[in-house]
């Protein structure tokens, strides 16, 4: 869309920022990239009073523009580059009217960049509640900018701050601040000499964070870096006094602007909540009551959407294949593309029903209370209490997950989560598992009321915890961080949550998974495809000539001659040499080439694996017939010695080999987008593959 | 007297800093020299504390607590 004008929006996180974006451009927004970082870019576009459209860019929520994380550093350079597409032509800055002191800080620092500024006051009923009385007028005058009250909730004011944004000015006039050039006048001044910049707090913030700017040339950074040492400059130094002149200010300007009754302390509504929910008790039964209820409405809750889904691609699968002539070409698009797309979409309603949690509980501010309570926990093994968001999504899914990574500042903390987070059992090994478990283990109850295959697989998941755990408490020892970890965070008032919000949210994850995994996935599933379905030299041909003599034509079925043509074309394809040639590697965990072609088809993504045995025990029609694998599986006999394969030690060796392999394209190439290197992926590739090893090995050993 | 010493429910009055770089981050936070600080609860493992400094609610370490010193 072709926008007239360009607003960025600013604020600290919790002040509704988010909500402003929703109300204002409603379900016409996209999320993007910002050049060069991994941080989404949330754009929306709306139509002003005189007609003309208004793009929206949603900045990351920031108390300062100093950053503290990745997604805070994007406020800065969005800012301060002059020269981008993305180069706001005015900034709305949005304040929390009940918490003005700590908002403004935000405010004055962006208003000294001189780009002009718009104020939006929200939440001027809550700050009625606790009887903060706001001189909307003379709090203009002061800043010399425009102010709007509005309440993002309830969805008023923002008539009027639309209006607002149409008559803006195309000059700053704001009011300055502070008195930028005390802080480091020679810097400043040759900054802004050397490198042509008039603003004399932009010339300082390039003082203080050239080294992570973008725009700036290799040669501008070194020569700032030299100014910096030739000044003798002191980054941590300036920025306090800074901090303390701009509180002066902000004194000053709330002096009269702004009264508080000071009432006799009653306790709030928050802390009320807070006794409960942060209890020494009550506070860790109630966090797993919720986790609880979680996972069993992820589970039972998609069970209906992700049926529904798969039979719907069965069906267009079913369809294509009909009115399509048959060829490597339908084949391709059907077997290969169709196929891997049904194993992206099913997966939908689990990740928009975690996200819809995750939203909830961020929203109302419990999961801050989480961290806090889980920090001191998390802390003994190289985690961090923000690590415990993504640990509990990793039960449904690892990417979004390792994308929700970034609220966590500290570079090793962040590092450590991404590297465990894949352990924790997620969506896609419940299907093995529950397969696996039901053929080994008895479905009977013990002690009255646990049943046995509830039992294997809830260990499972308590197993996938600790090995996060233990392995997090390794990487605390190898892991060398240079920052210092701080657990400084706002614990922000209970409130309602936003559904709109928890709506955009669940449509957002869904659809940058689908866009993101769904890409390799696709790919992957074509490579197999092409592995499964062509084989190296005469094979194929040997296999259609051998079936077409009368001893198999007129003895069998065709539905049953079919299905051994395809397990024998299946054993002589590219995929079954490979499955072949990892048998003296995968024996010793009681593995053979059959299984051998699952767990490389496997490492594409786990969900493949049901797939993958239903095609090579020769199961007709969907990988959805559970029950049809599972009678296969359960026949199937060791050609050397008349066994079942599937004994208690090769299903649990099996399970203990998906617990730990990093058997997921898709978290591997969110790993390397996340962290920009190689070696990440690289290093949590090499060392999950050895852990599955040598569970499966110690697995097999011990029970056989 | 520090931060971290103080009981729950106490206040105290920011007076300086210990740590140059944990200063930079609370004073941006709100958390100045100055200001009237309530601890208002203990996590329920003995650390973070929740902290009440202008006007809302901060969570912060222990060990980050004994940087502040109160006058």
């Amino acid at each position: 869309m072709k926008a007239d004008i360009r607003v960025a929006l600013v604020g600290n996180p919790n002040t509704g920022k988010s909500t402003l974006f929703n109300v204002l451009t409603g379900l016409n927004q996209k999320i993007g990239n910002f050049p060069g970082v991994t941080v989404d870019k949330k754009v929306g576009y709306t139509t002003l009073p005189d007609g003309r459209v208004a793009e929206i860019i949603d900045l990351p929520g920031t108390y300062s523009i100093y950053p503290k994380s990745q997604d805070e550093s994007i406020v800065f350079s969005v800012l301060a580059d002059k020269h981008n597409a993305h180069t706001p032509d005015l900034v709305v800055v949005i304040l929390d009217a009940s918490n003005l002191k700590r908002n403004l800080l935000l405010y004055s620092q962006v208003a000294d960049l001189k780009i002009p500024v718009i104020v939006a006051l929200n939440m001027m009923d809550m700050a009625k509640k606790a009887d903060i009385i706001i001189d909307v007028d003379l709090f203009a005058k002061k800043l010399g900018v425009p102010v709007v009250p509005i309440s993002a909730r309830k969805n008023e004011g923002t008539a009027a701050l639309k209006n607002a944004i149409s008559f803006a000015n195309k000059f700053a006039f704001q009011e300055d601040s502070i008195d930028v050039s005390t802080i480091a006048p020679e810097l400043v001044e040759a900054i802004g000499r050397e490198l042509n910049i008039d603003n004399p707090y932009l010339a300082l913030q390039l003082a203080h964070q050239h080294e992570t700017l973008k725009f700036l040339t290799p040669e501008q950074s070194d020569r700032v870096e030299e100014l910096e040492k030739e000044h003798s400059f002191n980054s941590q130094k300036a920025q306090g006094a800074e901090t303390i002149a701009r509180y002066a200010f902000i004194n000053d300007l709330l002096y009269d602007t702004v009264k508080k009754t000071v009432n006799a302390q009653d306790e709030t509504h928050s802390n009320k909540i807070d006794k409960i929910l942060t209890h020494k008790v009550f506070g860790f039964v109630i966090f797993f009551a919720i986790l609880m209820f979680m996972f069993q409405a992820i589970f039972s809750w998609s069970l209906y959407p992700m049926e529904l889904i798969a039979d719907a691609f069965v069906w267009v699968q079913d369809s294509l294949h009909h009115v399509l002539p048959p060829g490597p070409l339908t084949s391709l698009l059907v077997d290969g593309i169709i196929a891997g797309l049904s194993g992206v979409m099913v997966f939908i309603p689990q990740i928009a029903i975690l996200f819809a949690f995750i939203s909830i509980l961020e929203d109302t501010g419990y999961m801050s209370r989480v961290t806090f309570m889980m920090d001191k926990l998390m802390r003994k093994v190289g985690l961090n209490g923000k690590s415990v968001v993504p640990l509990i999504g990793g039960f449904a899914c690892a990417v979004p997950s390792i994308m929700g990574t970034r609220t966590i500042e500290n570079w090793k903390d962040r590092m450590i989560t991404i590297m465990v987070t894949p352990l924790v059992t997620c969506s896609a090994r419940l299907p093995i598992y529950t397969l696996l478990i039901a053929l080994v283990v008895p479905n009977r109850n013990v002690w009255w009321l646990f049943n046995m295959q509830g039992l294997a697989l809830t260990g499972m998941y308590v197993f996938s915890l600790i090995s996060a755990i233990v392995v997090a408490w390794v990487f605390k020892f190898i892991l060398k961080g240079k920052e210092r970890g701080y657990f400084i965070m706002e614990l922000p008032v209970y409130r309602m949550p936003r559904w709109n919000n928890v709506v955009f949210s669940m449509y957002d994850r869904s659809k940058a998974f689908v866009f993101q995994a769904g890409k390799v996935i696709i790919a992957i599933s074509i490579i197999l495809w092409v592995l499964a379905s062509y084989g190296p030299g005469d094979r194929f041909a040997k296999i259609d000539a051998q079936f077409n003599k009368p001893q198999y034509t007129q003895h069998m079925t065709p539905d049953s001659l079919s299905r051994t043509i395809s397990s024998a074309k299946l054993e002589n394809s590219y995929a079954g040499v490979l499955g072949h040639s990892i048998e003296p590697v995968i024996r010793p965990l009681g593995f053979d080439w059959k299984i051998g072609i699952a767990l490389i088809t496997s490492f594409a993504a786990r969900e493949v694996f049901v797939g993958t045995m239903a095609t090579i025990y020769s199961v007709n029609g969907s990988a959805e017939k559970m029950q049809s694998v599972y009678e296969k599986m359960k026949q199937a006999k060791n050609p050397d010695t008349g066994q079942p394969v599937f004994t208690l030690a090769v299903a649990f060796s099996l399970m203990m080999f998906y617990a730990f392999a990093m058997q997921c394209a898709s978290t591997v190439a969110i790993v390397f987008r996340e962290t920009k290197n190689w070696r990440w992926p690289a290093i949590q590739f090499a060392y999950m593959t050895v852990l599955a090893y040598a569970a499966s090995f110690i697995a097999y050993t011990l029970l056989k | 007297m520090r931060l971290s010493q103080l009981e729950v429910g106490e206040t105290g009055i920011v007076k300086e800093f210990t740590d140059l770089e944990m200063s930079v981050k609370l004073m941006e936070m709100g958390c100045l020299p100055g200001e009237e600080v309530r601890i208002e609860r203990i996590a329920p493992l003995g650390d973070p504390i929740a902290i009440n400094v202008a006007g809302y609610q901060l969570s912060l370490r222990k060990r980050e607590a004994y940087t502040i010193v109160l006058q």
